[in-house]
């Protein structure tokens, strides 16, 4: 059985003053549901999650008491790719025919703070300052750099697309485009990681209508179809956020595991894959990620970058609504959202930003700590 | 009197003349950890034994924090006293990378694949006077 998406909806991400995360989280299901042509009635399950935003099956508050199955589901950045794979799941099982997946945060300003219990560390990790997801992008940034002569420039081009991709997007948070110099000359926050190069904890909500494809054209005339959700945790030996040692033979990253696991699930491969979204929580991940998701060599990606290769016209668009740098993370919806700008995209409803060529293949991929990685194909 | 004491319980054997971190290994697949945890994170065996790792290791890889970390963090500097510090992983002798604080807080002092050396050094002081004793490696002067 296939699952379908017949409805997506955000609520813009950035900041909403006069909203709780909840209410940001409620407007994204109620775009999904008018996109879907649907009721909140008519949703027979619910995965929903987010960090600071409280219990997402809280929505029922706002979205009415219908007496559905609710489950919230908490997978730190992997949220969002972990509340699909929980939806797909249930329509794959054939127990439900259609629901709701949805994500939102409202996290306060400047970086995560996570708590060293919460982890399974010793509160000793955190005093020293050792527990830091900017600290640890860098340092793997920098291992990466050295072991695949990858220079400051592939970063600055990283930081340069996102921002004018961001430019083109009505809903991102960050909409204007940065020159190269401005992010060359922003301040160092983490070495090799500058200012321009890192996202920033947001606001917003994101939300999918999820279907049995066999019905699927009773509510939607162009359904897109969910080929393939997994989700896949970290190995002994791969280099993960939250590690306070390291083992001497660096195992594949998860994102590798559930990245196959992906496509073997779609039957296809990296080439026939039109437009991807590919977690850049930093400019140094979305170059790690491009090679661990398949779509380059290790080392290739300096020469990519320079030819715009991964631009919205080049043969690999990454991150096209201008990714986790433009829109800011809220971390339980920003996985969604990645789902809705490939959406978007297959649907030829990007207007600037639309890649050409109508696109017919789309991949999402998210990671999170403490090395989570969750991986989504949508097809027309 | 104030006291030096350990940030933690079982991280170094300090004081000791040489100081050296502690880790532990499995008794059936020779993997090596740190901090030391009864359980082999590599195979699963119940069964694991403390060892020293070392007091010296070479630089994997390397960064500075610029900005002071929001709580947990908890040393006794103020926004206006935070000194930028090194962060790294340290390949030990002991057959593991341990992440630790680097006393080198600039691009130009720090190389992967130099030689460091472990320090336990003050953290940060309490109320009481004591202070509180952490890890942390300096690059190893060439002589």
């Amino acid at each position: 059985m296939d699952v379908a998406i017949i409805g997506i909806g955000l609520h813009r991400f950035g900041r909403s003053p006069d909203m709780s995360g909840l209410q940001q989280g409620a407007s994204a299901v109620r775009a999904a549901l008018a996109d879907a042509g649907l009721s909140w009635a008519d949703m027979q399950f619910a995965y929903g999650g987010s960090q600071d935003g409280g219990n997402a099956d809280a929505l029922v508050n706002e979205l009415g008491l219908t007496g559905l199955q609710f489950t919230n589901i908490w997978n730190g950045c992997a949220t969002g790719g972990s509340s699909l794979h929980a939806a797909y799941s249930a329509i794959k099982s054939g127990e439900y025919d259609v629901g709701v997946v949805v994500g939102f945060d409202k996290h306060p300003r400047g970086a995560f703070n996570p708590q060293p219990k919460e982890w399974g560390l010793d509160q000793w990790y955190g005093e020293t300052g050792l527990m830091l997801t900017t600290q640890f992008f860098a340092l793997k940034t920098q291992r990466y750099m050295h072991d695949h002569d990858i220079t400051e420039d592939a970063l600055i081009r990283v930081s340069e697309k996102a921002f004018k991709n961001g430019s083109l997007t009505p809903t991102a948070w960050r909409q204007q485009a940065l020159s190269y110099e401005q992010i060359a000359n922003s301040a160092m926050i983490s070495h090799p990681l500058r200012k321009y190069m890192f996202c920033s904890p947001a606001e917003g909500g994101a939300a999918l209508i999820i279907c049995n494809a066999d019905k699927a054209h009773q509510y939607c005339s162009k359904p897109l179809f969910l080929k393939a959700a997994a989700v896949r945790t970290r190995h002994y030996g791969s280099f993960e956020v939250f590690a306070p040692s390291q083992a001497m033979e660096v195992a594949d990253a998860p994102t590798v595991t559930a990245s196959e696991a992906a496509f073997e699930q779609a039957g296809i491969g990296p080439e026939d894959v039109d437009v991807m979204q590919l977690q850049d929580t930093d400019s140094g991940t979305e170059i790690m990620h491009m090679a661990e998701n398949g779509f380059c060599e290790h080392g290739e990606q300096e020469k990519l970058l320079r030819e715009g290769a991964t631009g919205i016209n080049g043969r690999l668009p990454i991150n096209t609504d201008g990714g986790c740098l433009a829109n800011g993370e809220p971390v339980g919806a920003s996985g969604l959202r990645q789902v809705y700008e490939v959406c978007v995209q297959l649907r030829g409803e990007g207007g600037a930003r639309q890649v050409p060529n109508q696109p017919k293949v789309g991949y999402t991929h998210v990671y999170g700590a403490p090395g989570i990685s969750g991986v989504n194909i949508i097809t027309k | 009197m104030s006291q030096q004491i350990p940030i933690h319980d079982g991280l170094f054997t300090w004081p000791a003349t040489k100081p050296q971190l502690l880790g532990s290994q499995c008794r059936q697949c020779a993997e090596t950890t740190f901090p030391a945890q009864p359980d082999c994170r590599s195979c699963g065996a119940r069964e694991t034994n403390v060892i020293e790792l070392g007091d010296r290791g070479i630089l994997w890889t390397w960064t500075i924090q610029t900005f002071m970390p929001k709580e947990p963090y908890h040393s006794d500097e103020t926004p206006e006293t935070f000194r930028p510090y090194g962060v790294g992983y340290v390949e030990m002798p002991g057959g593991v990378r341990v992440e630790a604080r680097l006393q080198a807080n600039s691009p130009d002092q720090l190389k992967i694949g130099m030689l460091m050396q472990l320090d336990i050094i003050p953290f940060r002081t309490e109320a009481n006077g004591n202070q509180k004793m952490t890890f942390s490696f300096s690059p190893v002067e060439e002589s």
